[in-house]
């Protein structure tokens, strides 16, 4: 692996066991990327169009950490559940949810996944076991324990796979779910996404036992610590996660070590770390970067890879396009899904 | 002087109990601590220990006596030295000035009495629900809800039960006795304590599609869980544009138990009746209790099910049908009037019904409405019968400010402003945290009185 690891103290770090995780094939590589740039390319997009005042309130880009959800999604089988926070727009699109359809709920729209009522924070699909899209900070997990909860009592082997910040990590009802989920051994891999900071406010500063892979402790739940920015680290301990959990095992933790390169939300000047530091993480330990080096040095063409750049493109102008264009929900639209 | 055994109140609410069995004989020594006696209330079977020592002199209530009330002397323990004649010498069985005058022997006897019951459901008018001729069964408001979750558990496979103390401690207030045994531990769950995380996992089980009921040991501890309710529940269908919402029951007491105190005794009725995307059930009457929780475990939204302590002991006319079902969002005329509307619901009616019956010996005619529903409202009923009456009172045991009466009095000057030949009157619980002792406690609630006092005020008489 290319990347240097063990930096600064405030970068991600390498702690999966074993060394190098295991190589992807080329088709692999190159699902990784395609994806990852997709939602890198996406968020991009969305960034411009907040700046330009067509996407409102609040709006959280993922960018950075794109590898913990295309790694992670790799690892799941049909009929897995998925359910994040409000940094949530690479989770849809992970799961293959439709671009147009979310960017359309960015911009309030009425082709947007919830008719423009949720935005940002707020999407949902039921045809991609998408369950949000959830705006308060770690409520999302005991909704993802009770997916699994459902799963259990369902008697079927899908996995709910529950992913909060390190901000979260530190609610209560985080670990109320983690003692029911060991106790009635559930289905659930709870992915701690550690960007390093929850809003402004580093980890250090917030959290007294930084390893979140052992937060799960207390409760007899195994947890392991990621190279969230190597792809294929992710991967293979999703792998080893869903295996835990579809034998009925119940619960796994997940440390995804990563780093999101903008402000918590479009609103934030950044002032709690420096330049340095985010370019440091830039050009060591990009996520798509380490893909496509790969890729080069596996002979793979310039122009193959320009390729998918071209594909990825025109789905996000696409979906940009769409939700600049897309009409507005109608006024009736106001009064309706209160009940069904 | 021989001491006297009371029969103890083990509950807050319990008023009477049934002597199930004496573990000592007339002439057994006993000691502080030996259990003397199990008595079972309509909650669960209890033992009595003694708390002084001596001898079993006299039983005064033998095994097998049901319906003894609290304070009874049961049993007399004659101290050393004492003897079976020394037994002419106890006070006369008059049970307050027993427990005065002698300390009790057996385990929370000093519990003074509970309030006393509230006046029988006077339904006057026939239930629209009900077949002429149906068959009812006598049954307490704990049985209906029981039978109510049984039988829709049997119908869809969907449906569980999950919450503190619900399978193997059978209920914490006995409600869901039986379903372990029936349904098994896989559809009834009991949880460790923690309402806001178990409040989630149901909430997220039921966006795959389950239909959980979640049991609140009682609504005072779902604030803890109130964002769960309120952000997750409630609000998932809109946020997600009809995509996906919940069908969820959060069910258990709510409001003022007896003696319990300020953070056990609070009325949300008002809290979740502000919500779009709850529905809110608070019935009163066991029919009512039974069809209502039918539909509310059938409805595709979450359905918030207020309960009322003191209620679950009562007993009631529920039908017996195969599938009696409630409509939710209906209210219901219990006793026709024509001089004032009395508008409550759940043990807010028992104020309203008593005070009907003393205004009747006024010549006063009330018309009591049974709200039944919060949410949706059933404000159609409301205005028809204020048209009618021209006068309006509302009762509840929560609080007045941004009540359930000060919504009622809004929609009837909405709809009826121009029938009104008063101002609607609010009886309701008083601006205070709930108090513990006991005088200071019925002030705080409401009485029949103040609802006499109340409609005569609108009447001008």
């Amino acid at each position: 692996m290319a990347a240097p690891k063990k930096a600064a103290a405030s970068t991600p770090q390498d702690k999966t066991d074993g060394g190098s995780p295991p190589e992807f094939t080329k088709e692999q590589e190159l699902k990784a990327l395609r994806d990852m740039l997709l939602i890198r390319r996406f968020e991009e997009k969305a960034g411009q169009l907040y700046g330009m005042g067509a996407i409102g309130g609040f709006c959280h880009l993922y960018i950075g950490q794109e590898a913990v959800v295309v790694g992670m999604q790799m690892a799941l089988k049909q009929g897995d559940q998925v359910i994040t926070g409000y940094r949530d727009h690479g989770h849809m699109l992970a799961t293959g949810m439709d671009a147009n359809g979310v960017m359309a709920e960015l911009t309030g729209r009425r082709g947007g996944y919830s008719k423009g009522k949720g935005g940002s924070m707020h999407m949902f699909s039921k045809e991609k076991h998408f369950y949000g899209g959830h705006g308060i900070v770690g409520a999302q997990v005991s909704l993802g324990t009770g997916l699994a909860f459902a799963n259990h009592y369902r008697g079927n082997d899908n996995v709910s796979v529950t992913y909060f910040g390190d901000g979260a990590a530190n609610q209560g009802q985080v670990y109320e779910s983690f003692n029911m989920a060991e106790l009635w051994k559930l289905p659930v891999i709870f992915v701690i996404e550690n960007n390093r900071y929850a809003m402004g406010t580093s980890v250090s500063r917030a959290s007294a036992q930084q390893d979140f892979s052992k937060r799960g402790a207390s409760f007899n739940i195994p947890g392991k610590q990621v190279d969230g920015m190597d792809v294929r680290a992710v991967k293979a301990a999703g792998d080893e996660a869903a295996a835990w959990c579809r034998a009925g095992k119940g619960p796994f933790i997940l440390e995804m070590q990563t780093y999101r390169y903008r402000g918590h939300s479009m609103s934030d000047p950044a002032k709690y770390r420096t330049r340095e530091e985010v370019e440091k993480v830039r050009h060591d330990q990009d996520p798509i970067e380490q893909v496509r080096n790969r890729l080069l040095a596996a002979k793979v063409s310039e122009a193959d890879l320009k390729a998918i750049d071209a594909e990825v493109r025109d789905i996000v102008n696409a979906s940009a396009d769409f939700a600049q264009h897309d009409p507005e929900p109608d006024a009736a639209e106001l009064w309706t899904d209160v009940y069904r | 002087m021989p001491i006297q055994v009371l029969m103890p109140a083990l509950s807050p609410t319990m008023e009477k109990g049934n002597l199930a069995k004496w573990l000592k004989k007339e002439g057994e020594t006993i000691k502080s601590g030996d259990v003397i006696a199990e008595i079972e209330t309509d909650k669960a079977t209890m033992e009595v220990e003694a708390t002084d020592e001596g001898t079993l002199g006299k039983i005064l209530i033998p095994e097998g006596t049901a319906d003894v009330a609290v304070n009874t002397p049961i049993a007399t323990i004659l101290a050393d030295g004492e003897s079976a004649a020394d037994l002419a010498k106890a006070p006369a069985p008059a049970a307050q000035k027993a427990a005065e005058s002698a300390p009790p022997a057996a385990a929370k006897a000093e519990a003074p009495a509970p309030k006393a019951a509230p006046a029988p459901q006077a339904v006057a008018e026939p239930d629209p629900e009900v077949p002429a001729g149906t068959e009812m069964v006598t049954q307490t408001i704990r049985e209906a809800l029981r039978d109510a979750m049984a039988e829709e558990m049997r119908r869809d496979a969907d449906v569980f039960v999950m919450g503190e103390e619900v399978a193997e401690y059978q209920g914490a207030y006995k409600v869901t006795q039986g379903l372990l045994q029936e349904f098994g531990a896989k559809r009834v769950i009991d949880t460790p304590i923690t309402e806001h995380g178990f409040a989630g996992v149901g909430v997220g089980a039921a966006m795959t599609g389950l239909k959980p009921i979640v049991e609140f040991m009682t609504f005072n501890f779902a604030m803890q869980a109130i964002d769960q309710i309120i952000n997750s529940a409630a609000k998932t269908l809109y946020m997600s544009g009809g995509q996906m919402g919940c069908s969820i029951v959060f069910r258990g007491p709510n409001g003022a138990a007896a003696r319990v105190a300020a953070q056990h005794s609070q009325d949300y009725s008002a809290w979740y009746s502000n919500v779009p995307g709850l529905k809110v059930v608070a019935p009163f009457s066991a029919a009512d209790y039974k069809g209502l929780l039918k539909a509310a475990i059938r409805d595709p939204n979450p359905v918030i099910f207020l309960e009322n302590e003191v209620l679950y002991g009562h007993t009631g006319e529920v039908p017996k049908l195969d599938d009696f079902v409630i409509p939710i969002g209906k209210a219901r005329i219990v006793r026709s009037g024509s001089h004032v509307s009395i508008i409550s619901w759940s043990n807010g009616m028992t104020y309203a019904l008593k005070a009907a019956d003393e205004l009747a010996k006024e010549g006063i005619e009330a018309e009591v409405i049974d709200l039944r529903t919060l949410r949706p409202m059933d404000t159609e009923t409301i205005i028809n019968s204020v048209k009618k009456t021209g006068r309006a009172v509302t009762v509840e045991e929560g609080w007045a400010q941004s009540g359930v009466g000060a919504e009622i009095a809004a929609r009837i000057m909405e709809n009826a402003f121009d029938y009104l030949d008063a101002p609607v009157a609010r009886v309701s619980g008083k601006d205070v945290p709930m108090p513990y002792a006991a005088n200071l406690e019925k002030l705080a609630l409401p009485s029949a009185a103040e609802v006499v006092e109340a409609a005569k005020a609108v009447c001008y008489r």
